[in-house]
């Protein structure tokens, strides 16, 4: 049974609680144990910290990396952020001895090490690779019968030299999850963009940042989408939250759900919305949560 | 357009960019623009343009480069790194002006508020009492197991901000 140590970062443990048992009860139906990583930070999200100072950015990280190397697990992240910065934390610590001693030196002041000793892991990329889809269709008691507006978001596969994740324009492996979950994974315009949220942009820009948001649900709704399906706690916020400031500051409903990948598997598994928190969204649509099996 | 004098170029600007291992790569850029057109905050606003931004950076525009609001909207979605012919790592490259602007005092007050967050509580979204109500319906504990449970780890990485001069660095 494979084991990996559960990093939650901020935005799931602290906004979408519903993504975190999600991911915890349906890796559990897979055979995978999850265990805690007790006094993990902000991984410290990467458009911003590491645009604001790579050292802090890079020794948090290390320090986050750190706890789950002393655990003796590799690391699992279900947010392409979280995933951003730890994997290129540990690519970059790993590979650079001159840059692990300047980290270490820090690291040492609060009694711990880097040594490079495990990997860090992002659930869709790891469902894919070590789970298996065949596995994962086994486990399907209820097929979901949804269209369904994969988004992959930008840091699970990019930068892509540091990811082996094959292609950036076209990736197939995450549609291959959401087909097995006996979901229909539609085609719809400029799939690959970006939701908006990354680089500080939200906080910097955020009208600007909304914009970027509401073209990709206008693209999902043109295509007919029951809702998107992300990979990504922030993009899951920009996409849900997104939706309701789009609403007020430029007057235009959409009314789309979005779900984590964890929440749309526990579906499949025989869990009710309500328990994978998918009710629990800002963006409130009763017509889906009956479609889906909800209370109402 | 004013005309650009040499005089007033930075010529260190490069080298200071060239210490993110990748970014002097911006030098090699012959101007074919795929950057920019494909990239999905040009198509929103046209006054972020990521190939004139880094061309001003090899020329060593450096005032005109860290004071450009522009630079701060960069999603880092790594579409252009991605595409660029020459290999330009243009993202990293714009990460590390955003280091060097930052150093310089440049630094957005919403970004300010951002980095008091994580060194207060460790996290850039902290905890709210709406969230602790939706992880007690779903039988999750009230506070993650991160630092908001454990106060001495919150002080480790409190103090790790300290070394590194993070709160100097970013007080507002």
């Amino acid at each position: 049974m494979p084991t990996l140590s559960f990093f939650l970062g901020c935005i799931m443990p602290n906004r979408y609680p519903g993504i975190e048992i999600a991911t915890k009860q349906t890796l559990a139906k897979l055979d995978v144990e999850l265990v805690e990583l007790p006094g993990a930070s902000c991984c410290p999200a990467p458009g911003v910290f590491r645009s604001f100072d790579k050292a802090t950015w890079l020794a948090m990280a290390a320090r986050n990396v750190v706890l789950s190397e002393e655990l003796g697990y590799d690391l699992l992240t279900v947010c392409n952020g979280c995933f951003g910065s730890l994997v290129d934390a540990n690519n970059l610590l790993k590979e650079d001895e001159k840059l692990r001693a300047e980290v270490n030196k820090v690291l040492k002041e609060i009694g711990h090490e880097f040594k490079g000793t495990i990997a860090v892991r992002h659930i869709i990329e790891f469902l894919h690779r070590d789970v298996g889809v065949d596995k994962i269709k086994e486990a399907v008691v209820k097929p979901v019968d949804l269209k369904v507006a994969v988004h992959y978001g930008c840091h699970l596969i990019k930068p892509s030299k540091e990811r082996h994740l094959g292609s950036v324009e076209n990736p197939r492996f995450f549609d291959e999850l959401v087909e097995a979950v006996g979901a229909e994974s539609i085609d719809y315009e400029d799939k690959l963009a970006c939701c908006g949220a990354g680089g500080g942009a939200r906080t910097a820009v955020l009208e600007t940042a909304l914009q970027m948001a509401e073209a990709k649900v206008q693209h999902a709704v043109a295509a007919g989408a029951d809702c998107f399906v992300d990979a990504c706690p922030f993009c899951h916020l920009e996409l849900d939250v997104g939706q309701t400031e789009i609403a007020k500051k430029f007057g235009r409903e959409y009314n789309l759900p979005v779900l984590h990948y964890s929440q749309l598997l526990g579906l499949s598994m025989g869990f009710t919305p309500e328990e994978m928190g998918i009710d629990m969204n800002y963006i409130k649509n009763d017509e889906f949560l009956k479609k889906i099996g909800g209370e109402q | 357009m004013d005309t650009i004098k040499t005089a007033d170029l930075d010529h260190d600007f490069i080298k200071e960019i060239g210490e993110e291992p990748g970014a002097e790569r911006i030098v090699l850029c012959f101007n074919c623009t795929g950057c920019t057109a494909g990239c999905p905050m040009a198509n929103l606003e046209a006054q972020y343009n990521i190939r004139k931004i880094l061309r001003m950076a090899s020329l060593g525009m450096k005032d005109e480069v860290l004071n450009n609001p522009y630079i701060w909207y960069c999603t880092t979605c790594y579409k252009c790194q991605e595409r660029c012919p020459q290999g330009v790592q243009n993202v990293d490259a714009m990460l590390k002006i955003r280091t060097i602007a930052v150093k310089n005092g440049i630094m957005l007050p919403k970004h300010r508020a951002v980095a008091q967050l994580v060194i207060q509580h460790g996290h850039a979204v902290p905890i709210n009492d709406d969230a602790k109500e939706k992880r007690k319906k779903l039988g999750l504990e009230e506070l993650p197991y991160t630092v908001h449970r454990f106060p001495e780890s919150l002080e480790e990485v409190r103090k790790l901000i300290g070394i590194t001069k993070f709160d100097e660095l970013t007080k507002e």
